[in-house]
């Protein structure tokens, strides 16, 4: 006999998971990797519009581990079947398989696609901490005198019935009793031990008993949100321009939602008219017809009028058109819009022209940069790659915004 | 799948195949066979095979791509994980058939005599192969634990190092000459050609004197600015590339000649009917041609039969006749002095190619053309584009010709063009880490479509410059 033989040991598998550490540090790297790309994963369709526990299966172009190689397309010899002539077709160029071989010398730079598991909510946080946000705790919220109740907070001599707290009450008559009857004793020790009738047992409250329910005002202080997504659907609006809007609405949602305890989504589709309608007619019922901007802002102040008093809510506001509108309507608009930006904390106009359309009508994008509110921003988005970095511009301004209130705690409205 | 056999049935073949093994006269290391489950099976082959293996997180990645490649089906295990140390050291996969079992017994014995007579593995030390491996991850899991250190700084050295590493010389059987040695033949080819005083003065100046491909090694000698510890991980990745390097080398003639012998043992072993008829197809899966890509199982196996082939004048039944005693020197001879590009060039003849349907395939317009076969005209070609490009051939060689450019310690690299350009967007990436190891430019000179392109990386980053160079596109040009 040659060789020694070591057996099996299931022992061995937990020795054996000694790829562990270096799997771990892997993961560790695709997830650094998963925040640098945060924009292309955030275009992806799939995350958009879905809930904040479900895991997202995010795939991951595989950290290459880079050598100098030669490029894919040089000529190379392989085998074939038997009976190979000149001129036949072996394959598609640019779909190489794999490393050669035991992966040593890793060299054909195809891509690996790693999936990590992630959920929304992890992905959420990894964007805004691509946003580099300042801290959101310390940030002053325009916060609102919720409720005005009172708590009991200790107890006071003097007070009105109802507040009476009858268990105190009781406990101090009794130690008054208690400390009574001390006194007495000591007074007539061992004196006659009289037969005691009920009536001179009985020991009644006394005002010095009393106690009552202190009583100190609390206000809680609330922080509700809307965000108001006001949407042109014309026949203009297709599919791509509706999905850029759709994922600029489902940021700036999940931004605000971080941001304060209760969030309220409002949808507003307009043409020539505007009606609130819900999330799905909004992103998905084909609209047609003309546009009158006006109309969208004009159903948004409604609604806020009605519903989401701005002294109570929080109001943010965005706009997404493709820009083309009635010369006739722009003069509304702008009274509007103007209006709207009084009521909101952030207002803001985008401008979808995915590349290639041909913009026709009238360009807001140009009125709106002359339109003057500290809380209003336009931006124009042109593709998928452009929501991300358009968005933190758009926050740009909040977070300007929200360092000025800082120094100016009066404002806080 | 149901074993039906225990440990001891294994001693029993394996003291059968033993026997085999040196009744025809191989000469092996001892061998070890540790029996193992799939999961620690991909655990050995990320660590290729060594027991134990410094930490890094491309492990980790090719563990996970195994895995994903393993569970979806798309690609199995491999019979066989055998490292070149002694003792051998193989893996069993407790789960194979025993048919599996003894055919990779007996296919790793083939890997062990290879690994102990190849010449290009006699530099690898193997008998402590095991130890130093177990050192370098001592070492280098010291550094990571060393507050000073730490895991960041370690893995950005070791990322670069990687990407370096199999920049280095190809034949280390050729003793590589020693400084003095280069400059005298430098001085005396000086000398003979006439040159000035002056520029004879110039080559002593001059470093390094003749190419350098040692890559990391010239780095780890020449940058004064890296601490001890940096070097150390330089030497150790240089060291594992070294220890990789005749693997890479013998991929064709190691598995043909261990496949060689495996049929031959399974053959002697008078194997009962069942595990016999399993092993006829167990051997065709693992010496079939691959098509699209090449089999080194097949091509190794196919070249060895050939060469028996010729000296016997007749092909044998490999089945039934034994091998005869007097070619056995002469390919125990081969299996010592050649690798796969030598064993190629001597052996591969137009027969053996057209049986193994070899071609040259081509990129046209998004598909792989055949533009050449094993025909009378072109099977010269498509052979020596297969030596070219096997192996190391894989790997571009690129060699330090400057440490010292402009006086700035610029360090110039030179790619050695033959034909085949480097893919940009790697070389720009490598070229970002041996800046990182070098801490100071670094240059590189490659070919392009045909003119010359330089690429630069510097605390500014990456710069390129491409320069016109006897492009029939110039003349169209100069008429403007």
């Amino acid at each position: 006999m040659g060789a020694v033989f070591r057996p099996y040991s299931p022992s061995d598998s937990l020795q054996s998971d000694r790829t562990s550490g270096d799997r771990q540090r892997h993961k560790e790297k695709l997830r650094e990797v998963l925040k640098g790309n945060i924009a292309d994963v955030i275009s992806e369709q799939s995350i958009i519009g879905r809930d904040s526990d479900q895991i997202i299966k995010v795939p991951i172009k595989g950290i290459k581990e880079y050598r100098f190689i030669y490029g894919q397309n040089q000529p190379r010899v392989a085998q074939g079947n038997g009976g190979t002539e000149e001129g036949q077709v072996v394959g598609k160029a640019g779909q190489e398989q794999g490393d050669g071989g035991d992966g040593k010398a890793g060299n054909s730079p195809g891509e690996d696609y790693y999936e990590t598991d992630v959920t929304l909510e992890e992905l959420i946080d990894l964007m805004f901490e691509d946003l580099e946000l300042p801290d959101l705790e310390s940030k002053p919220l325009r916060a609102i005198e919720a409720e005005y109740t009172h708590k009991r907070s200790g107890t006071k001599r003097v007070g009105i019935r109802a507040h009476l707290d009858k268990k105190r009450t009781a406990k101090s008559r009794l130690r008054r009793k208690f400390v009574q009857e001390k006194i007495d004793n000591a007074r007539q020790p061992l004196e006659e031990i009289k037969e005691t009738g009920e009536e001179e047992n009985r020991f009644p409250f006394n005002q010095r008993d009393f106690r009552y329910h202190r009583h100190k005002p609390d206000i809680r202080y609330e922080s509700n949100a809307v965000v108001v997504c006001i949407m042109d659907t014309s026949g203009s609006m297709n599919v791509m321009k509706k999905y850029l809007a759709r994922s600029f609405f489902f940021l700036l949602y999940q931004f605000v939602r971080l941001k304060y305890q209760q969030t309220e989504l409002v949808f507003i589709a307009h043409d020539t008219i505007a009606r609130e309608v819900n999330e799905d007619d909004f992103f998905h019922r084909g609209e047609s017809g003309g546009t009158m901007i006006s109309s969208g802002y004009q159903k948004a102040l409604e609604v806020i009028n009605d519903r989401y008093d701005p002294t109570l809510w929080n109001v943010y506001a965005f706009h997404c058109s493709d820009g083309d509108n009635f010369q006739e309507d722009i003069p509304r608009t702008m009274e509007f819009a103007k209006k709207l930006s009084e009521v909101c904390n952030l207002f803001g106009y985008g401008e979808i022209k995915p590349e290639g359309t041909v913009a026709w009508g009238t360009p807001m994008l140009e009125k709106f940069d002359d339109f003057e509110a500290e809380n209003f921003t336009t931006v124009c988005i042109t593709g998928k790659a452009d929501i991300w970095p358009k968005f933190k511009a758009f926050l740009q301004k909040e977070r300007e915004r929200s360092t000025t209130i800082h120094a100016d705690p009066e404002s806080w409205g | 799948m149901v074993r039906n056999y225990n440990l001891q049935d294994l001693e029993k073949w394996e003291e059968r195949i033993f026997e085999k093994v040196q009744e025809f006269g191989l000469d092996c290391y001892p061998q070890e066979f540790e029996i193992c489950d799939h999961i620690q099976m991909l655990g050995m082959m990320t660590y290729h095979g060594m027991p134990s293996h410094y930490p890094h997180w491309s492990f980790g990645k090719s563990f996970e791509r195994t895995k994903t490649l393993y569970d979806y089906g798309v690609q199995g295990i491999p019979y066989e994980m055998v490292i070149n140390s002694n003792p051998c050291i193989a893996g069993l996969m407790r789960d194979n058939s025993l048919c599996l079992q003894i055919l990779t017994m007996a296919h790793v014995y083939g890997h062990n005599d290879f690994f102990k007579n190849n010449f290009t593995f006699s530099h690898t030390r193997a008998d402590r192969t095991i130890a130093r491996f177990k050192a370098h991850a001592d070492r280098i899991r010291s550094y990571i634990e060393d507050p000073s250190i730490g895991l960041k700084a370690v893995e950005r050295i070791l990322d670069a190092a990687h990407s370096l590493s199999f920049q280095c010389r190809r034949n280390q059987a050729v003793k590589a000459r020693s400084g003095e040695q280069q400059l005298s033949r430098a001085l005396k080819a000086a000398e003979e050609s006439g040159n000035s005083e002056q520029e004879i003065e110039k080559i002593s100046h001059k470093f390094p004197l003749e190419p350098e491909e040692n890559i990391l090694l010239f780095i780890r000698d020449h940058n004064a600015r890296l601490t001890e510890w940096e070097k150390d991980l330089l030497t150790i990745v240089h060291e594992e590339a070294l220890y990789f390097q005749p693997q890479m080398e013998t991929k064709i003639i190691n598995e043909g000649w261990a496949c060689y012998w495996h049929r031959e043992i399974m053959n002697s072993l008078e194997l009962p009917t069942d595990i016999h008829m399993e092993f006829l197809v167990r051997h065709n899966q693992v010496v079939r041609p691959i098509p699209g890509d090449i089999n080194p199982y097949n091509i190794g196996l196919a070249l060895w039969d050939r060469i028996e082939e010729k000296e016997l004048g007749k092909a044998r039944d490999h089945a039934h006749d034994r091998q005869p005693a007097n070619i056995r020197e002469l390919m125990f001879e081969i299996r010592e002095v050649d690798r796969d590009t030598s064993f190629i060039r001597r052996f591969m003849d137009r027969e053996t190619m057209e049986k193994l349907d070899l071609f040259q395939a081509e990129v046209q317009q998004n598909d792989w053309i055949v533009s050449k076969t094993a025909n009378e005209e072109s099977w010269q070609d498509v052979k020596n584009l297969l030596i070219n490009s096997i192996g190391l051939g894989a790997i571009p060689r690129i060699s330090i010709v400057d440490g010292d450019c402009d006086g700035a310690r610029t360090l110039k690299l030179v790619h050695e063009f033959d034909g085949r350009e480097l893919e940009a967007s790697y070389a720009e990436k490598t070229l970002e880490h041996l800046y990182t190891l070098w801490g100071r430019k670094v240059l590189l000179e490659t070919r392009m479509k045909n003119s010359v392109a330089r690429y630069s990386f510097d605390d500014t980053g990456l710069t390129m410059t491409a320069e016109m160079n006897e492009d029939p596109a110039r003349a169209y040009f100069s008429h403007w």
